[in-house]
């Protein structure tokens, strides 16, 4: 049984939340550079040359890219063969989210539901934890901003729905949401599970980088063509009216119930932001 | 594109001059005010009480910047979603002068009533540009409620900070115009 050090896990989740927030993936910045080739709009090409800028002094000057430096999403895979000294994995987790935000002078988002009042720190970070075999362990932290996690939604589809309907449910939502969550957009999709399967399958697919489609054949085309559907919508970068809406659309699919037809849709900002490392 | 160099405080003359789509890199004083904030300040208006920034010709900023490091007037400083602030905005505009609105994404109708009305517009800022919407700011200092942190109302001064006219005061709404444009059905 291997055994690992609690404060290594508590210095490598913070190290990713400055990663994060600091610099913007490469997959990312390629579909921006694409997406102003292709941009028609005038003001959708001006923005577009503001993200790529935007992201170039954040990584230079290590600042966040966006203010809103997110919820802290952490993803754990951790080996059946490997334990911890020290402590508990998720205060481990917590502690590294903590110190993270701190050092990184990120912005602190957590607060009460109610109250309203921000817990000062960035805590509790959301952790989704899977037993894998072996004896690694991967950390992935997605910080994820609010104004586009809030123009998400899911619906349990009637299966008469069939995939035109449930495409139909994404398309719209995006039409809806239009210039609120920050487009350019990723649009991450989750279809069959449960209700709360379903909604994490969404987020899962927001972890893919730009461009790599699924790889199962019949889900590559849904992604394929949701990605020019909702580009046809016009709402362009900004909002202002455009052909890039979305620099990518990735699915995740899972078996469901014979009554339900589950989908979800969870919408980022053009920050899809996830650094991982196995420890 | 028409390119406004525009100080605040604003006039109803610099508003006449505004047409959606326009261009506008805005200098001197800008306050800060997202969803906490805007709660207290509306509570103070329906109570009849002194606000602690005079809104009168002024502009509010929706956005809560994140920290500044040692050496950085404030830290990446872009524009938070609009939307949510659509309740206490109409507030503001018709009881204490404001005459513009900084933000993202669309309003509603009230809030657009309020502007064509009593005239005020609502600017866009470029979101996901806040590490470069924060070298236009050149100061920053919180001015009430700092309990808030993030949310605390603060006083920018700003120097042409870019901004596009989303609504103006003739009833006008880009977002609306531009994606009808681009649409392909």
């Amino acid at each position: 049984m291997r055994v690992i050090d609690y404060q290594e896990i508590v210095d490598a989740v913070a190290k990713l939340c400055m990663e994060g927030n600091f610099d913007l993936g490469q997959d990312v910045l390629n579909a921006l550079h694409r997406g102003y080739e292709t941009e028609a709009s005038a003001p959708g090409k001006d923005i577009l040359n503001q993200l790529i800028k935007n992201a170039e002094i954040a990584r230079n000057e290590q600042v966040p890219m966006c203010q809103d430096c997110g919820v802290a999403v952490v993803f754990v895979e951790m080996g059946q063969d490997l334990t911890l000294s020290g402590g508990y994995i998720n205060d481990a987790i917590t502690d590294g989210v903590i110190k993270g935000y701190a050092e990184g002078y990120l912005r602190k988002s957590m607060c009460d539901p109610f109250t309203r009042k921000n817990t000062g720190n960035n805590a509790p970070p959301i952790i989704h934890t899977q037993i894998v075999p072996g004896e690694n362990l991967k950390i992935t932290v997605a910080p994820k901003g609010g104004g586009s996690e809030n123009m998400s939604a899911i619906a349990m589809l009637p299966p008469s729905a069939g995939i035109e309907g449930a495409k139909q449910f994404i398309i719209e939502r995006v039409r809806q949401a239009g210039p609120n969550p920050c487009p350019p957009i990723v649009v991450g999709v989750g279809i069959g599970g449960n209700f709360e399967t379903c909604a994490l399958l969404a987020k899962k697919a927001l972890l893919r980088d730009i461009g790599e489609p699924s790889p199962i054949k019949e889900v590559a085309e849904i992604e394929e063509d949701l990605l020019k559907r909702i580009n046809n919508l016009g709402i362009g970068p900004g909002g202002l009216g455009g052909r890039i809406t979305a620099l990518g659309v990735a699915v995740e699919v899972y078996p469901c119930h014979i009554a339900s037809f589950p989908v979800a849709v969870n919408i980022n900002c053009h920050a899809a932001r996830h650094k991982s490392i196995v420890l | 594109m028409t390119v406004h160099h525009l100080t605040t405080p604003l006039t109803d003359a610099d508003l006449a001059n505004l047409k959606i789509g326009d261009q506008v890199l805005l200098s001197g004083v800008v306050y800060t005010g997202r969803d906490a904030a805007h709660k207290r300040l509306v509570d103070l208006v329906n109570q009849g009480k002194e606000l602690p920034i005079d809104l009168e010709g002024h502009v509010i900023y929706y956005v809560g910047p994140a920290p500044a490091k040692p050496g950085q007037v404030i830290g990446s400083a872009g524009p938070t979603t609009s939307y949510r602030m659509d309740a206490y905005a109409p507030t503001l505009i018709e009881q204490k002068g404001l005459k513009g609105m900084i933000g993202k994404g669309s309003r509603n109708d009230q809030v657009k009533e309020a502007m064509v009305k009593h005239k005020a517009v609502y600017f866009g800022a470029t979101g996901g540009a806040g590490a470069l919407l924060a070298k236009c700011i050149k100061s920053a200092e919180v001015i009430a409620y700092p309990e808030l942190g993030p949310e605390a109302v603060r006083k920018l001064v700003v120097e042409d900070l870019p901004l596009t006219v989303i609504n103006d005061i003739y009833g006008g709404d880009l977002y609306e115009e531009g994606v009808k444009k681009y649409r392909i059905e």
